[in-house]
């Protein structure tokens, strides 16, 4: 009986500080500025302007997974096949941007793809016309997909190395070819690490909204910049709470996903 | 001709490997160079300077967040461990019905996205009339924490057999002395992996932060983030290549160095 | 095991703020430490919670107020007046003193968030010019909210050799912004009123407009800009210009002086200018204000006088370079610098330009709602 007083403290604080607060926001999302109960703000994300942002958020972020997913699956192949250990430094060497910080990584590529950034810089030495990189959906794709491609790599490169040499060779000497071996075996065999990065991937980048303030110039507006500026610009919370409930929505449906494919959490990366 | 094949193959899995490896450091390597260059332009070198290094180092704003973003991320991972390793005792004992509410409740933070988990604390920071300020980012921080802490003392904790626990008290052991004694340095290595994923959680952390914090207390991610909309900062150069020095630095020799000494013993 | 990396890379990261915290310490130790900040605010009167925009004081000032009276300041920023209303009105903070523009200020004046300043703890509020307090009426009728602090117009700001090479000549009104040849070189302000300012001043309608119909054409114009904007920014547009990242961006007039010196000190091979567009711009002038819930209402009193020496709004105005409405600091002021119409414009000349109005939450609310389809287009 004393053990389970320990469990107190946390209740009490995950009571108060995730519990409440999101009550909070259903409370928020379901009525208006009286206080009178409304399905108004969730119902605002079928306006035209919230929908596109909506669309705009699953394209760019489907987009940017699917991109990081084709980067790191031959990237975790090869380190499997060269036999390099978990704590190698090659490995090591990939996930390291990931200790970086956050913004600095964006502001890396703001640097970079500037009208007189250093890409146009570089073009102009060998008399190249300069491109029109920044501010365009292409940076925030490039952007996404450089701060959350470790989120890919690690839990791909995870299952990839459990899988045995043995069952590749049994593979072989049944006469499959390698084309056949990689979508009958290593595939198949993946699939919990793929899934798992895929999360770890889509939802950061479906609610970001820091990338495309940056890497946008504000041009673009995603669904996480309508929910962030509801709250610190249009001071509208009911509406701000409303989308959020919308986006929980998605959230939930992907985690779903994941649960289906993932039940052992083998492909987990913490 | 085999030969030859596999030549190829090896030639072009090198070249992707570079190749990725220039997509994940020429951001970096540039930041690097532009942080020594004395002109504030990005594509013309203007000789070399150690400006940008004095300036940041002299910046009370730089330092204070810097101050800020290490203090807030020791302290709620501190608390963060304390409240998770009771907390998973305690569930450990408990029911399947009554755990799985718990751990359900444990999962929230960890599969909602932050930009809702900012919000929703702000709301509630605000409703309860906790003005904004450095202890609303803590409390922020520890909340977040303390599912990854759980996360990581959970699965040792459940490898750790209940007879020893049972037979250090019948041997007359106190309950507490008998968890040091004897479940303590069982579960120590989840529970130092959940300090230091909470630490490095926290140190990361941006989008809670950005909505939790208050006048004038900035972590380095939020003082990088007003900085970056305000204009080209060189300082902010110098800084990234302070912390990624750092870091490197650090992994380094907490991933390699101890391993060569533990194989030469 | 994945959670090895995970674990052994944090051992390190740990041992980084081992070395940082020691650091951190030091600089905490010279008095800025918040937490015992935010401790210490609780208890006395000794400090003082200042709400102000980027880049908008000298810092020696700051340091130069808090060794005078002893008085803490802890100093915030806000980008935009939209971005601070909701944080005053919620409460989430209690600022002390505060400065925004004129319909920001109006729109908390009606909305009951400000506190009277008692002007007996403010005798050097003589040496602001009369001519400003007069103008405050606009949106304070009866002077009993706010201090002048700085006040300004907003424009294009073009860079020379960048319109030389598209072949566009400079431009005179809001609507060269509409020049197609401008594509990828605008750079538009991220803020609701500023932006539909533009549009509106554009079509000659006022830029305090509450006609659905006006308000219409200028969403839709808007619209039709935005394919030719490079990206909306506040206040980047001052060191996008300078790194000759546009060709033209619309700017706060106060900038320019801080540009041209800039600009000789890099050596750029360009210019900028600043024009005010025929049509008429945005008159506008940022105030102090002291919130109604403010802790320490007396503090920021003597904040608010202080900023009214002027030698230090002299200071203030030497970093900033917006105009000052002070007549003690413009008096202590060049000749040259005081006969500078770039920087001091003669009323005169602004005939078409208009103050800023609170237009109450409706019509504000439509503002908001018509920018969102702009910018989600």
């Amino acid at each position: 009986m004393s053990k389970k007083i320990l469990a107190a403290p946390y209740l009490i604080w995950m009571t108060g500080f995730i519990v409440i607060p999101l009550a909070l926001i259903v409370y928020y999302g379901l009525t208006d500025r009286s206080g009178a109960f409304t399905v108004a703000n969730v119902a605002s994300i079928a306006t035209p302007e919230h929908i596109k942002a909506l669309w705009l958020s699953l394209g760019l972020s489907l987009a940017s997974t699917v991109v990081c997913l084709l980067l790191a699956y031959p990237l975790a192949m090869i380190l499997r096949n060269r036999g390099i250990g978990r704590s190698s430094f090659i490995v090591f060497i990939f996930i390291l941007p990931m200790w970086m910080n956050f913004l600095l990584r964006t502001m890396a590529w703001q640097t970079l793809l500037e009208k007189n950034g250093v890409i146009n810089g570089i073009l102009s030495v060998f008399h190249l016309p300069g491109q029109n990189l920044i501010n365009t959906s292409g940076a925030i794709i490039l952007g996404m997909v450089y701060n959350f491609l470790p989120f890919m790599v690690l839990p791909v490169y995870n299952v990839l190395s459990k899988i045995d040499n043995d069952t590749i060779n049994a593979a072989r000497d049944l006469g499959a070819n390698e084309f056949q071996t990689f979508l009958r075996v290593w595939l198949p065999l993946s699939v919990p690490g793929i899934i798992s990065g895929i999360t770890m991937v889509f939802v950061p980048a479906l609610t970001t909204f820091v990338i495309s303030n940056l890497l946008g110039g504000s041009k673009i507006l995603l669904i996480g910049n309508v929910i962030e500026q509801e709250f610190t610009r249009g001071s509208n919370w009911h509406l701000g709470s409303g989308l959020s409930l919308v986006l929980m929505v998605f959230i939930l449906i992907s985690m779903a996903v994941i649960a289906k494919y993932d039940k052992n959490g083998e492909g987990s990366a913490f | 001709m085999n030969r030859f094949l596999r030549f190829l193959r090896r030639t072009w899995q090198n070249f992707y490997l570079v190749l990725i490896m220039i997509f994940l450091y020429a951001p970096i390597a540039t930041m690097m160079v532009l942080s020594f260059n004395t002109s504030k332009s990005r594509t013309q070198w203007g000789g070399f300077t150690l400006h940008w290094y004095s300036e940041m180092f002299a910046s009370r704003n730089i330092m204070a967040a810097l101050h800020n973003t290490l203090l807030i991320a020791f302290l709620s991972a501190v608390i963060a461990t304390v409240i998770g390793v009771a907390a998973c005792i305690a569930i450990n004992s408990m029911g399947a019905a009554p755990r799985a509410i718990v751990m359900g409740i444990t999962n929230i933070p960890m599969l909602n996205a932050d930009i809702v988990t900012g919000i929703s604390l702000m709301l509630a920071f605000i409703a309860f009339g906790i003005s904004l300020g450095f202890k609303t980012i803590l409390i922020a921080h520890i909340t977040f924490n303390i599912p990854y802490v759980i996360l990581s003392v959970m699965p040792k904790l459940k490898q750790t057999s209940r007879s020893t626990y049972e037979a250090a008290m019948d041997l007359g052991a106190g309950p507490v002395y008998a968890f040091f004694k004897v479940v303590f340095p069982d579960i120590l290595p989840g529970v130092l992996s959940g300090f230091l994923l909470a630490f490095t959680m926290s140190l990361d952390d941006f989008i809670i932060t950005h909505f939790t914090r208050g006048a004038g207390v900035n972590t380095l991610s939020t003082l990088i983030y007003s900085e970056v909309r305000r204009g080209i900062r060189p300082s902010m150069y110098a800084l990234s290549t302070v912390i990624f020095v750092t870091v490197l630095i650090l992994l380094i020799i907490t991933n390699f160095v101890p391993k060569k000494r533990g194989n030469k013993v | 095991m994945k959670k090895k990396i995970f674990v052994y890379s944090m051992v390190a990261v740990m041992a980084v703020t081992v070395m940082a915290g020691c650091n951190g310490g030091d600089s905490g130790s010279t008095g800025e430490n918040p937490s015992d900040k935010k401790e210490a605010g609780e208890a006395g009167s000794d400090e003082l919670y200042v709400y102000n925009w980027g880049e908008y004081i000298d810092e020696d000032v700051i340091t130069q107020f808090e060794e005078e009276t002893g008085i803490r300041v802890v100093y915030d920023l806000f980008e935009t007046n939209e971005e601070m209303y909701p944080i005053i009105e919620a409460g989430a903070v209690t600022y002390d003193a505060v400065c925004p523009s004129d319909y920001m200020i109006q729109k908390m004046v009606d909305n009951d968030l400000l506190a009277e300043i008692n002007f007996e703890n403010i005798p050097n509020k003589d040496q602001i010019d009369p001519a400003y307090m007069e103008m405050s009426k606009a949106f304070d009728p009866e002077n009993k909210f706010s201090v002048p602090y700085c006040w300004g117009t907003v424009g294009i700001l073009y860079n020379t050799k960048r319109l030389g090479e598209l072949g566009v000549e400079p431009p005179t009104k809001w609507a060269d912004l509409w020049d197609e040849r401008l594509s990828g070189e605008i750079l538009m302000q991220d803020s609701v009123r500023d932006a539909f300012m533009v549009a509106l001043k554009r079509d000659g309608f006022s830029m305090n407009s509450e006609d659905e119909v006006q308000l219409q054409q200028a969403k839709q114009a808007l619209i039709d800009q935005k394919p030719l904007v490079q990206a909306y920014v506040i206040d980047q547009v001052r060191d996008k210009m300078i790194g000759g990242e546009a060709a033209v961006g619309v700017i706060y007039s106060g900038e320019m002086l801080y540009i041209q010196e800039e600009v000789a000190d890099l050596g750029l091979d360009y210019t900028l200018e600043y024009v005010l567009p025929e049509e008429g711009t945005n008159l506008w002038l940022d105030s102090w204000v002291i919130p109604k819930n403010a802790k320490n209402k007396e503090n920021a009193e003597k904040w608010i006088d202080f900023l009214c020496r002027p030698e230090i709004a002299k200071a203030n105005f030497e970093y900033i370079t917006y105009p000052t409405p002070n007549k003690g600091a413009f008096d202590l002021l060049d000749e040259e610098l005081q006969n500078n119409k770039s920087v001091f414009p003669d009323m005169d000349s602004l005939v078409n330009c208009e103050v800023f109005h609170y237009l109450g939450d409706e019509v504000d609310s439509i503002y908001n709602d018509l920018w969102k389809e702009v910018k989600s287009n």
